[in-house]
């Protein structure tokens, strides 16, 4: 059976993610989407991009948790439970017929693992062949992000730096 | 809010041990990041991590918040780290962040690009930790100053 990881694996996300939009209380939404994330990662480990799923691990399962739930504890208990609006009706015709759409669309698209995919012919095979003699790095990833590509990871940077410094203007005005 | 210090010895004795190993796990990562997965960036997280664990099972120490606001307040010194290696490239002659332009007698070029390499991701990995800590610890002010005023 080649599907027998993938396919409990998919169903555990559709129902995690289902379950974080149906949960009555957020707390448990949080959790749940927690949850999603940790089986996340692990689809990313899977398929082969390990970096990608060490950082789904530690961000969206941990960090992105924790930072969830500190909201809702400053919210007090009455921001813990919340009573929902019922989706309006042309959303139950207009996102099965997106998805339907997207559905097909998806069957364009390369196979996947497919070594004459776009993606795979541009400049990956360049970054293969020449990242260990040009930087003396055997993880490629690293060396792609950190040295060819330094510019874009800088600027990420500067994004969470943002981040930070806006949470501390918003959340602390006040406290000193 | 939360109550901490959280009031279970089991908790308390694991988050203990846990912390210390956890932030030794984030070095390693840091500085194995170039031959396995990881990097600045998971390193960062896992360091602040490690923090936000102690910070909810402990509580908010006066002794250690004093130290963390003056940590907290240094945000930027891991940008200016990896933005700085790119200015540094750029007096040596190369492109802005083009690490072959670092001028360091006895390294050849390959071995230049390696160290600039573990510079900067340990200047990402500084500023996403001073960062995450810094959001958790603006969160947690939020929580307490809001008390008051209700």
């Amino acid at each position: 059976m080649t599907y027998s990881f993938e396919l409990p694996l998919l169903l555990l996300l559709l129902l995690t993610a289902g379950a974080a939009i149906v949960a009555k209380d957020l707390l448990s939404a949080v959790l749940l989407l927690g949850s999603y994330s940790f089986f996340l990662a692990l689809v990313w480990a899977w398929l082969g991009a390990v970096d990608v799923a060490f950082v789904e691990a530690v961000v969206g399962a941990g960090l992105a948790t924790v930072f969830f739930l500190l909201t809702l504890f400053n919210a007090g208990k009455g921001g813990i439970r919340f009573r929902k609006a019922s989706p309006p009706l042309a959303a139950l015709f207009v996102l099965p017929l997106l998805a339907g759409l997207l559905l097909y669309a998806a069957n364009d698209l390369p196979q996947f693992g497919d070594p004459q995919a776009p993606a795979s012919v541009h400049i990956s095979p360049e970054y293969l062949t020449k990242a260990y003699a040009e930087t003396e790095t055997t993880n490629i990833v690293t060396a792609v992000l950190m040295d060819y590509r330094a510019l874009d990871t800088l600027v990420e940077t500067v994004v969470v730096f943002t981040s930070g410094i806006a949470c501390w203007l918003l959340l602390r005005r006040g406290s000193e | 809010m939360i109550q901490p210090p959280y009031d279970s010895l089991i908790c308390r004795r694991t988050v203990r041990m846990l912390v210390p190993m956890v932030q030794i796990f984030a070095v390693y990562v840091l500085f194995f990041g170039q031959y396995g997965p990881g990097g600045g960036f998971v390193a960062g997280v896992m360091f602040a991590a490690s923090v936000v664990v102690d910070l909810l099972v402990f509580g908010d120490r006066e002794e250690t918040r004093q130290a963390a606001e003056r940590l907290l307040a240094s945000d930027g010194v891991g940008l200016l780290i990896f933005a700085g290696i790119g200015g540094l490239c750029l007096i040596g002659g190369g492109a802005y962040l083009d690490y072959s332009g670092l001028v360091i007698p006895g390294l050849d070029e390959a071995e230049r690009r390696h160290l600039a390499i573990l510079l900067t991701q340990a200047g990402v990995g500084i500023d996403i930790a001073i960062a995450s800590i810094s959001i958790v610890f603006s969160l947690w002010r939020a929580g307490e100053t809001g008390d008051e005023h209700a």
